[in-house]
């Protein structure tokens, strides 16, 4: 088998791998390899051709190409190495081995001294969510969609309902539209938006593609291709009222209705996964339960926004390195992140105490949309971090700053609090 | 005008078990079907079980030939290289009424001539199936209850009938048979007319409109909707055996058991239509499998569901499988009656077939050069790693993994669009090397596999179908 020894290995070339390859190289470590399997590194940016990336980051707005364009830029002048069209089988945390397939070194064997999950997220599907009907051709997640538009120029339909109010599902909207095709209407089970609100602004107002929020399809129709669906309203337990229930003609269904970690190697390398995100429980250096594997990015928990991933992944690259080097902060104390109330979950999901003063970025959603919220971290009684929003909702990321050495006791509880 | 001895109507696995039969014998012989793949409808999307007979009506044909089959795929899947694995069926008893019942069942399993059917205390079949409903009061074992890829095993059928020489005529639905002073003369299909002697009807669920065509149509197929769901092959809950319920009267009930590639299956329903080509899932069937398998077994988790499907078996009013030759009509045979048992009793049919065939009198020799085995497509993923080093060296292609879920690679692909009787569609590669099949369900590969298969096939991206004509997935090119 052909061996490749490193510092850090990093699995996944997209935005979170590219971010942490990078740290881990600015940070010491002196050799970095990125593993791809893809044909060219940027990962699910590179089928993201509209703008809106880089806003926090760069203070401008970007195309997912421009964006990744700035890493792999980084990537190449900085000297991270690449194996890309590798496909990894196996993580071995024991052995500090990953195995992988490439066409021109066959099975590869990488020997880390330290391992970066960054693989992404896979979409929810029409099955998982159970939607009945038939099963001809026409449904497709909206990812696929987009590829096959803006990567193979293939356009998959001409008259469009798409289920699902995800970011993606929006983008889409708006894409198939630019493209001729009849996006007749957004349709979302909740009662609030699932993305953020410029998407829909930009997305699906300014080309009066209706949202029908609290609706649901019923029942997929057509033998060969999509001929139409049926949709209906919701009740309160998101029960379709069947009596209310409409047929819309259309010839392809696209499906936004959530993304998924993919963690099949983290959980094979048995890494702690979080029954909340999906994702590997970490702390705040992005740390797996397994010492040596670190985890960024969308296979950690769905982020809505690139930058965040990018900043969340330095993190991971720069402590793998630390990790690689001997130079890993020394723990005193591990703190657990409880959510407190309306927050679904946290990431990281505990905090160390060790002998280093942090500023941590505690990243968090909440359950439900609310207005005019205060976002506090508290030990017990005592808040040790606080912030005002005007508006919460379960699709916008939010976050609080949060100095180590002010943590005290065992746990720190995050909640959004309603302001009178 | 083509001409052959035997037209086989249908390419499902009564079709194509007939078709290899008659391959062992110096006769011609062509398989037609409406659909572009062999594989059939019913033959396609069952519960994949190989069965016993155990619960058959004694001394009917169908408990005969099911009850011979069984022993046969052993020696069947290790020539036609099938993936298929006795794990057996357990049927526990959950209520007292259901617990008196078995020594009735046991009996009928007895008079069926299968003999090894136990008795299971309800510690023993605790310790078999930890996940089994903890209220069993006890049950039946059925050791040779098996499990089979009923894709693979009607392509490898197909596949090793076309090596000894027979030939498919595939997209080519038969609009007539043509008869002549009480004879077969021909059998009119949308690709042209094939003159034969003999017409074996193993249409399935179209039986019945092929007999009308020579006015021997006295039953009707009513088509007997099944709903299933596939789970996860990581779910939390799994059984190692298949978990079948005491059948009532009405119905045999809904069952949960592994598939042959590690996923869970739990279904189906019974629901007989009017139409023949509906297999549309519905809420109320999928919420009355997750009813009645909870009872077995309690913790059976659906929300790890990566697919589901129906099937529709083809029944037969009057009941019953019936195998008919006819003194008025010569050559013409007739099979009705195909049901849910078809999968596993379709090895047994065929040689069935082919003895009434030589009774009757037709003279077909047997070959000498009879080609036995079938190799089928290599899976990387179950290799070592040696084996997969080796795999790449030779052809770099195994090397690039086009479905990550199923890690199916470029290779594997090629071979099942290359090899005879080889995949046109995206589906059609799925039912061959599973890529697609896995929990993104084809999100990520499906758009590389339309590459591959235009590619391959050298027509655009456009001309690719999901599976039959009509079944477009694109509408050109973005602007």
């Amino acid at each position: 088998m052909y061996n490749i020894n490193c510092d850090v290995a990093v699995i996944g070339g997209g935005p979170a791998g590219l971010a942490a390859a990078i740290a881990a190289k600015k940070e010491g470590a002196e050799k970095v390899l990125i593993i791809e399997r893809d044909e060219s590194l940027g990962g699910i940016l590179q089928q993201c051709i509209h703008p809106g990336f880089g806003l926090t980051r760069f203070n401008e707005e970007l195309t997912g190409p421009e964006y990744y364009s700035r890493f792999t830029e980084e990537v190449s002048s900085l000297g991270v190495e690449v194996l890309l069209n590798s496909m990894v089988l196996e993580v071995n945390d024991s052995e500090k081995t990953v195995i992988c397939v490439n066409k021109e070194y066959g099975m590869t064997k990488v020997v880390a001294k330290s391992i970066v999950l960054a693989m992404g997220c896979r979409e929810r599907t029409r099955a998982n969510i159970v939607t009945p009907g038939t099963r001809p051709a026409g449904i497709y997640t909206a990812g696929s969609a987009q590829r096959l538009i803006n990567r193979q120029n293939i356009m998959v339909g001409k008259k469009i309902v798409i289920l699902g109010s995800g970011d993606i599902g929006m983008i889409m909207a708006r894409r198939m539209t630019l493209e001729g095709a009849n996006v007749v209407m957004v349709v979302e089970l909740m009662d609030y938006l699932a993305g953020l609100t410029r998407n829909k602004v930009q997305c699906l107002d300014d080309f009066n593609i209706p949202l029908k929020t609290s609706h649901t399809i019923t029942k997929i129709v057509g033998d060969k291709r999509v001929e139409g669906v049926y949709v209906a309203p919701v009740d309160e337990n998101k029960k379709p009222i069947l009596e209310k229930e409409e047929f819309v003609a259309c010839d392809t269904v696209l499906f936004s209705v959530g993304l998924i970690p993919e963690n099949e190697l983290s959980k094979n390398a048995e890494v702690e996964i979080c029954p909340v995100t999906n994702g590997p429980v970490v702390n705040q250096y992005m740390q797996t339960s397994k010492e040596a594997i670190f985890a960024c990015g969308n296979v950690v928990h769905v982020n809505d926004l690139v930058d965040n991933v990018s900043a969340e992944s330095e993190q991971a690259g720069k402590y793998a390195a630390r990790l690689a080097m001997g130079s890993f902060p020394e723990k005193e104390k591990e703190i657990a992140v409880k959510t407190g109330r309306n927050v679904r979950y946290t990431c990281p999901h505990k905090l160390i105490k060790s002998n280093e003063n942090e500023k941590v970025n505690l990243y968090f959603r909440v359950l439900a949309p609310e207005k005019s919220v205060k976002l506090i971290a508290r030990c017990g009684e005592e808040i040790i971090s606080s912030k005002k929003e005007y508006r919460v909702n379960p699709g916008e990321m939010n976050n609080l700053c949060i100095e180590t050495a002010k943590i005290s006791g065992n746990e720190i509880v995050i909640e959004a609090l309603k302001e009178e | 005008m083509l001409k052959t001895d035997v037209v086989v109507i249908g390419a499902g696995a009564v079709g194509c078990a007939i078709a290899r039969e008659l391959s062992k014998y110096n006769v011609n012989v062509i398989v037609v079907d409406k659909n572009e793949d062999v594989g059939g409808d019913a033959s396609k999307s069952n519960s994949a079980i190989i069965h016993t007979g155990y619960d058959a009506a004694p001394g009917t044909l169908e408990s005969q030939l099911v009850v011979a089959a069984n022993p046969m795929y052993d020696e069947l899947c290790r020539d036609l290289d099938v993936p298929f694995k006795r794990i057996g069926a357990i049927l526990p008893a959950i209520t007292e009424e259901q617990f008196e019942k078995l020594p009735e069942i046991k009996a009928k399993a007895f008079r069926n001539h299968v003999y090894d059917v136990e008795y299971m205390s309800r510690d023993e079949l605790l310790k078999m199936e930890p996940e089994l409903n903890p209220e069993v009061k006890g049950g039946l074992y059925i050791p040779r209850e098996s499990i089979i890829d009923p894709f693979i095993l009607v392509q490898a059928l197909a596949e090793n009938a076309f090596a000894n020489g027979v030939e498919f005529l595939l997209g080519a639905k038969v609009t007539d048979i043509k008869t002549e002073n009480g004879k077969i003369k021909s059998v009119v299909t949308e690709k042209g007319e094939i003159e034969t002697t003999y017409v074996i009807n193993s249409a399935g669920l179209y039986c019945d409109e092929i007999a009308e065509m020579v006015d021997k149509a006295d039953y009707k197929v009513v088509a007997r909707k099944g709903q299933f769901y596939i789970l996860d092959n990581k779910t939390s809950c799994k059984v190692n055996k298949i978990v079948l319920p005491i059948p009532t009267k009405i119905t045999k009930g809904k069952l949960m058991c592994p598939t042959i590639h590690g996923n869970m299956l739990v279904g189906p329903t019974a629901e007989d239509q009017p139409s023949k080509t509906d297999k549309s899932t519905s809420t109320e069937g999928l919420d009355s499998i997750a009813k009645d398998v909870k009872n077995l077994v309690p913790n059976v988790n659906l929300r790890d569901t990566i697919t589901q499907y129906s099937g529709l078996r083809p029944n037969r009013n009057p009941e019953g499988l019936n195998f008919n030759m006819y003194d008025d009509l010569f050559g013409y045979v007739n099979l009705s009656g195909v049901r849910s048992t078809g999968l596993t009793l379709s090895v047994a049919m065929g040689k069935y077939v082919v003895e009434q065939l030589l009774l009757s009198g037709a003279g077909f020799v047997l070959k000498d050069n009879f080609i036995k085995t079938r190799k089928g497509i290599i899976k990387f993923s179950e290799q070592t790693k040696e084996v997969q080093e080796e795999l790449v060296k030779e052809n770099p292609l195994y090397g690039n993994i086009v479905c990550r879920c199923e890690t199916i690679t470029e290779a594997e692909i090629l071979d099942a669009i290359k090899r005879p009787l080889g995949a046109k569609s995206v589906d059609a590669v799925k039912r061959r090397v599973r890529a697609g099949m896995g929990r993104c369900q084809g999100g990520f590969c499906g758009p590389k596999v339309i590459e591959i298969l235009a590619r391959e096939l050298k027509v655009s991206p456009e001309e690719i179908n999901k599976n039959d004509p009509g079944s477009y997935m694109n509408v050109g090119r973005a602007r």
